[in-house]
Parts: C-alpha cells; structure tokens; sequence
C-alpha cells in the first residue's frame, strides 16, 4: 500500500519528530479557519528547511499522492483543506527571517513567517512590509503569497503580488525553482506573476523575497460616525471621487462596533449606525491639506474623533481587525462573507444586503474595506436553532449579489473550497478551462492542493457548508479518523 | 472515559488562530496540536468521545504551560484559563503517570521544613564540590533528565538563610498590609521576602508575617490536584483573617490567591470568605504603584531587563506596574528584550515535569535576555527566578524588582 511505504520514506527523511500519524493528532489538522469544512489527512510533514519541503514533494509525487500545503491555517475559504488519503506539508518550522536588506529595501524570509513580523525585523530600518491581511500578527507570508492577500491599506499601496520581488518555489513534481528576480522587470512570460494568489495549486513556496517600503512620515487617523451605512458609503465614494487616495477607508456597522467593543477599548460609539476609520499617511504638508479636505467631506457625519496619538491609532485598528473574531462574542455561529462591489454600488449593495438578512429573520454584521469596495457581511445564527441553512443560503446569495451588480466573488479570503461552486457565476466555461490549463502546465497529476477553485461535481454535487457527518458515518457503519 | 468539560467555554473559540504566536510551545514546535487552538480542538474532540483522553490528547495537555498568553490575546473571549483548569483534574484522577515523581514533589516542596531540610542537602552538594563533581565527571549526563533538571534548578542557598525567618514590622503608619511568604519562596528567597519587608516598611507600611501561614495551593493547583490545592487554600483563608490587605511577591501564588473564590465555590463554609480574601490580595508592585514613593532612593546605574512573569502578565494583567516602580530609581534603564512575551519554561513544576521543552524555552529566553546586553534581569516570580538562572548562569545579576528597590532605598545589595 503506498501509504505505508511514503509514510515510511518521509519519516525515514524527516525524522519521528518530523510527521504527524496518530488519529487524534491528525484532527487538528482537519481544517483551517473556516471549521465548516473538515477532512482528516492520512499524514502530517512538519519538514524543517526547504529541502525538507521539497523532499516530502518528491516522495507524494512518487507515490502519486495528493498534498496540501498548510500555514498558519488562518484562511477562510477552505483553501487548506485537507484532502482525505492525502499529506498536509506545513510550513510551520520554516519561520526564519533570513535577511534584511535596507539599502534595496527587500527582505528575504521563510514560508512560516508572520506578515507582522517581516514589518518587526524591516522596523530598525524605519522600513515595513505593506500589505496588511486583519490577521496580520498570525498569518504567514508563504499564505499570503497563495492567496493574494489584501489588506486595510491595499488600497493605497496595493495587495500582496505587488510586494513580491521573487519565489523560491517547489513544483509539484518535487523539482525547484525561482520565480521572479532582482530586477523590477523582467522580460518574458511573467511567471511569478502567474503564480501569485492561485492558492497553492501550482506548488509550494520555500523562499519569499518581499519589498519593503519606507515608514510613511506621516499618518493621520480619524473615525467619524454616520446616521447610516448609506451616508457613511457615500462620503467614501465622495473622498475617492475627490481624487484623495487615503491610506485606508473601513466601515464597520453597529453591530460590528458592538463585537468589537466587548473585545478592546478603543473607544467606538456604541450607538453609531456605521463608522468610517479613514487613514491618510505621507509628507506632513500633504496629509495636512488632505485632512482638511476629507473633513469637508464628511460633512454628514454626526462626530468625527481623530486619534490622539500612535498608541489611540494602533487602539483603533487593533479593534478593527479584531472584529471577525470579535463577533463570536455576539453570536455562537457565523459566516464570513468576501465579496467586491463597484465602490460607487456600496450604499446599494450595502441596503440589499440589509434587505436580505430581515426577508431571511437573521442579522448581518458589516466591517470591511469600504475604499475598494471589499465587502466583508457576517452572517449570524445560531446551529442550535436550526437557522444553519438559512444563513448559509443567504451568504452564498449576498457573494452572488456582488458578481450580479458588477463586482467579485471575494476580495481577499480566496475561493478556496467555499466558494469553488460558485465560481461558473462569475466565470465562462473558456474562462474556467484556462485557467485549468494553466494549472495542468505546473501540476499535470492535479497533486497539488486539488479540489480548490474549481468546480468539481463531487464538491458541487456535495451539499457544502460545514461538516456533517456522513449518512453511514451517522449509522456506524464507517468513521473518519 | 471522556473528559467532562463545559460544552459553552468549548464552543467559543471560533478556530481564528490568533492565539497561535502567543504560545511558548507553538513558537518551539510549529505543531498545531502544540498549540492553544490544537489543544482546544483535543480537548473538544475528547469531550465528545471521539478521541481517548489517553495518549496524544494528555501529553499535549500535559505540554501545556498554563502560561496564559493565549487569554489576552484571543479576540473571542475564549477562557483557556477555565479549560485547562478543569482538565487538568481529570487526567490526574484518570491517566496516572509519572506517579512517583509527581508525589515526590508535592510531599516535598509546599512543606517549608522538610524543603529546608532537602535544600540543606542541596547546600552540602554544593558546598563539598560535589556539583563540580557531578558536572566534570559525566556522571550528570548520565543522570535522567528530571533529575537533571532539579540539580540544575537548586540556587545558591546560604545555610544560614535556611534556619533563619524573615521578621515583619511594626513601624510604618501608612498602611497595613500582611505578607504571605510562601512556601519554597520562605526557603530558597528568604533575601527577596526581607527586601519586601523593608521596601513597604520604608514606604510606611506595617507589614505582618501571619502565623499559621504555608503553602498557597499553586503548585498544585496548577499541575491538576485541585482537592490539595483546596485545603491549601482554606489555610492560607484562616490564617489572613482580618487582615485588610494580603501582600504577595511571587506571581504565581498571587494569580491563585486572587482565584480562591473561584477555587472555593462549591464550599459553603468558606465560599465568600475565600472571594472577601481574593479581593484584598496584591502583588508587592500593586501596593507600590497604590503608594505614592517617599522613601529615598539611590541612583543605580543599571541596564535592567524585566522579564514578564505569565502569572503576573496574562493571569493578573500586571506589566505596568513593576516597570513603574523601577522607573522610581534614578539612573536606572530599562531596556527592550526580543520576544518579552514568550514564556521562560519555569512554569510552576513544569520545569521538572517537561524538562526538554523547559530546557529548549529556558535557553531561548535567555538569548533574546542577553541580546539587550542587560546588567541585571529582574522578574517578579520565584519559579522564572531559578529557572532564568540556570540558563543565564555566569551571565548578569538576577533579582527580583523589589530587591532592586530595595538597594536603591538602602544602599546596599542584599
């Protein structure tokens, strides 16, 4: 059985300490941040270096035995679900910043490590690392790199495959290779490019050069509070309209404010219908003058607060990205919805959304990054309740929502396992078959992380949404372990 | 058997991973099942029946620091604190293991006289070259790891400081205040209780040594014998009677103390006694921050590294406090330490439970303690004491913040 003999060569090649085997161990690894999808891998690798990696890669392509990369497991799409039979590879033990350069501004670092922990060590150079994902403090950049991740401030400086100068990447055949180089452009197909965001379909990355940028000078931080999150989607479209482009602009309705405030006291007015956390950072002259400005244009607002000082800003966004978190305080359940919508569709999208959780009698929580129309609904109920279905339905439907007035299935999270079923509403079927061309070019045994992005029909044909048991796994006649 | 662990606490957490670079054992390992959130989801799966409590679900439990910095860092509120406590009761009762050594340790260390007894052993070995000894010969090698690591932990003792007692005061007019002074506190830092004594007493307190005082159940609360840690508990309740403000100096018995009335609730005679006591208790750098400095102070030219005791960081949320009242000694800098948070693997007994992981967290802390070059460490906890010690040996001085304090009052170092 060749799940034997690899497991016995990636033990021989990683050691005792380096594989995962026993049932009850192997769980933890059954799913990522979204618990709605589990699966128990048959293997877990925790191989130390890149040539660990890229071993424990030869020895599943030899025994033709799917894998899946794994990071912090912080994704909410399903995007590192394992496969059943399969290996999980995480990343984990591969967390050393390996060098810091300032004076071309990059920095070279492993797989594991934290995106806010890139900005720590680049800190002493008054240098950071842009993109900021709200689990910042826990994801990995080799995570970030597999999903495009975005962030408050993509918006100014843009997500994460505008951050990445170069990949050391193991190819699913167990080969190695390099994508992307030292100089800002290269010449040719733009592989790396290719690669960035496809969730961990074309391989796994080992090495990761990343850009670093200058600390902004400046950085000034206000919070108003709007009467609606109509009013308050409005003065978004009219910052940007007035050709200010602020280093972030979020939203967060009441009943997000609510989640966060249980969590940290960053003082957020518990009866505010919305509030926008706008951020303008540069030269002093500059952000003066566009704080003036943006002022003005929040003239509907009921109270504008600007923050104090550093600490009163990190306060600020330390609630905001909290708030995915946060909302278990209100709720025993809830979907994380990632969607796009034309920024000048917001109040639309914003008073649909609003219209469908009161047809559907269940409550939708908004916090997102109101600046690129990145929409992040919560869905809340209660599986004790029964409103499981309900709510999922109503989720799926605010995701189509977005493609149906012109904008994306998700902004950032990815499609993962979640949304794979949903993707023909938002791409042809020559769409789809190209992009599986593409994937076949770096994966042409489909070992690679499978069952993520594409629709199939067993995961379409498959009622989704979180784990079941299985008909006879319910009767006893089988188990998972 | 099945663990029976509140089904509410379990379902908080919400599989977000924020949690996962707070813990010690998550940074060594990089396993999920080594981490607060994998550990949450064995104990979940264990209550349902779906995993044994035998095996890996009890030694990844058992890995388990209890340092806490997994509480204030999770956005939903989830109380590991609560589910580690009421496991680890469980496995104590249900998965027996090491039997011997475990009762070697709670027959020895909450019980000052037979530790002072063991510890002048302690000293003999010391004194007669038998450590240099044991370390030149191969022979410790040669020993099992937790033997190793409580030869390892033994501090330089003086005989003399073991037979003598710390004597309160009776002079300040401030406020009064009564010190608990521990049970291996009293023998291996008799020298931090007395620079305790004298640091209030400057600050005009009158502080009390209550008779009838022992051990305060932490060890063993925290290592899953919650019946012994109760009985501890009612002692220490009758023996502070009266006394408007409990001080203590050692962090982890001050987390349990100001836990007494959670820890006695189910006791009729004791209940609200036990949560009237658990509201008057305060760590030395409370009382200090409550009391406005007149005592003068000397100037002491130091690099200072404070290490964050867990049990006064993330179980009584203290960091400022301790900082404050060094801020008090002129000349004094504090300087920043790599990964201040991360625990120093001293952890109750843990050290002596868990020697590997305990070594591999006690060498990393004192690495990043050492980059920031200081002149002395000072942490407020006997446990992070010896433990910061072993691995920081023949490196800088290593106190507790009210001994600095005390020699800048008094002039001289203890």
């Amino acid at each position: 059985m060749s799940l034997t003999d690899l497991r016995d060569q990636l033990a021989a090649r990683l050691g005792r300490d380096g594989i995962v085997t026993d049932p009850a161990h192997l769980r933890t690894y059954e799913c990522d941040a979204l618990t709605g999808y589990r699966v128990v891998p048959a293997l877990v690798a925790l191989p130390r270096n890149a040539a660990e990696v890229a071993a424990a890669v030869a020895a599943c392509a030899r025994f033709k035995v799917p894998f899946v990369a794994r990071g912090a497991g912080t994704g909410l799409s399903g995007g590192a679900l394992p496969v059943a039979d399969g290996v999980v590879i995480s990343l984990q033990r591969l967390r050393r910043v390996l060098e810091v350069d300032p004076v071309d501004r990059r920095a070279t670092v492993e797989p594991g490590v934290t995106n806010l922990d890139i900005s720590r060590a680049a800190a002493k150079y008054g240098l950071y690392y842009s993109p900021d994902p709200s689990s910042q403090q826990v994801c990995t950049i080799g995570g970030n790199v597999a999903e495009n991740s975005g962030g408050a401030h993509c918006l100014k400086y843009g997500f994460t495959v505008n951050h990445i100068l170069a990949v050391d990447v193991v190819l699913p055949d167990g080969t190695t290779t390099r994508l992307g180089a030292d100089a800002p452009h290269q010449a040719g197909f733009d592989l790396l490019g290719a690669f960035v965001g496809t969730e961990g379909t074309l391989g796994i990355v080992t090495g990761v050069v990343v850009r670093l940028l200058h600390t902004p000078a400046t950085v000034r931080t206000l919070v108003a509070n709007f009467d609606s999150t109509k009013d308050a989607g409005d003065a978004v479209t009219a910052v940007i309209a007035a050709g200010i482009v602020p280093a972030a602009i979020e939203m967060m309705d009441n009943l997000a404010i609510q989640a966060v405030n249980a969590t940290v006291d960053a003082g957020f007015d518990p009866d505010t219908a919305a509030a926008l956390i706008v951020e303008l950072d540069g030269p002093a002259d500059e952000v003066e003058a566009r704080f003036a400005d943006l002022t003005r244009l929040c003239a509907k607002a009921t109270e504008v607060t600007i923050a104090r000082d550093a600490e009163h800003r990190a306060k600020i966004w330390q609630g905001r990205k909290a708030a995915f978190a946060a909302v278990g305080r209100l709720s025993p359940n809830y979907f994380v919805q990632d969607g796009v919508v034309p920024r000048t569709r917001l109040g639309e999208a914003l008073t649909r959304i609003a219209e469908m959780g009161e047809q559907a009698g269940i409550r939708v929580a908004n916090v997102f990054h109101a600046g690129d129309g990145n929409l992040h609904p919560l869905v809340l109920y209660s599986e004790e309740r029964g409103e499981h279905e309900r709510a999922e339905a109503l989720s799926t439907a605010i995701a189509e929502l977005c493609v149906e007035l012109g904008g994306s299935l998700s902004g950032e999270h990815g499609i993962g396992t979640d949304k794979a079923c949903s993707m023909p509403r938002m791409f042809s079927e020559d769409d789809l078959a190209t992009m599986r061309r593409l994937r076949a070019a770096f994966d042409p045994e489909g070992l690679c992380n499978p069952g993520k992005v594409f629709p199939t029909p067993r995961l379409c044909g498959e009622r989704p949404g979180p784990y079941r048991p299985h008909p006879l796994e319910a009767a006893g006649v089988i188990e998972r372990l | 058997m099945a663990f029976d662990l509140d089904r509410a606490l379990l379902d908080e957490c919400v599989h977000c991973g924020f949690c996962l670079p707070t813990c010690p054992t998550y940074a060594v390992t990089g396993d999920e099942a080594e981490s607060p959130r994998g550990r949450i989801y064995l104990m979940d799966l264990a209550t349902r029946g779906e995993a044994p409590v035998a095996g890996p679900v009890t030694q990844h439990l058992d890995s388990c620091l209890g340092c806490l910095a997994c509480v204030p860092a999770c956005p939903s509120g989830v109380k590991y604190n609560q589910l580690i406590e009421s496991a680890r009761p469980q496995l104590d009762r249900e998965v027996p293991r090491d039997r011997f050594f475990r009762s070697m340790i709670f027959t020895l260390f909450p019980y000052p006289r037979r530790l002072r007894v063991a510890a002048l052993a302690g000293v003999l070995y010391q004194r007669l070259g038998l450590r240099w000894l044991t370390r030149r010969s191969g022979l410790l090698g040669r020993l099992p790891a937790r033997a190793r690591a409580l030869e390892g932990l033994l501090p330089p003792v003086r005989a003399k400081d073991l037979f003598a007692r710390t004597k309160g005061t009776g002079t300040g007019q401030t406020r009064g205040v009564a010190l608990l002074t521990g049970c291996a506190q009293r023998v291996f830092f008799k020298p931090v209780n007395d620079a305790t004594v004298r640091v209030l007493a400057a600050e005009g307190c009158r502080v009390d040594l209550p008779k009838g005082q022992g051990c305060c159940g932490a060890l063993s609360l925290h290592t899953g014998r919650d019946e012994e840690a109760r009985a501890f508990a009612r002692r220490t309740v009758d023996a502070f009677e009266g006394y408007e403000t409990v001080v203590v100096n050692v962090a982890g018995c001050g987390s349990v103390l100001k836990e007494y009335g959670e820890l006695l609730r189910d006791d009729p005679g004791y209940a609200e006694r036990a949560a009237a006591f658990a509201a008057r208790v305060r760590d030395v750098s409370e009382v200090l921050a409550e009391l406005e400095p007149v005592a003068r102070r000397q100037p002491l030219p130091l690099r200072v590294a404070y290490h964050d005791a867990c049990h006064l960081a993330n179980a009584q949320r203290i960091t400022r406090q301790p900082r404050d009242a060094l801020r008090t000694i002129p000349g004094l800098e504090l300087v920043e330490v790599p990964e201040e948070k991360i625990c120093c693997g001293s952890a109750g007994v843990y050290n002596l439970l868990q020697p590997a992981m305990a070594e591999r967290l006690g060498r990393r802390k004192a690495e990043n303690l050492a980059s920031a070059r200081p002149d002395v460490i000072a942490t407020g906890n006997a446990g992070c004491l010896l433990q910061i010690r072993r691995y920081a040996e023949g490196g800088p001085l290593i106190m507790h913040p009210v001994e600095l304090l005390d020699w800048s009052i008094h002039g001289t170092a203890h």
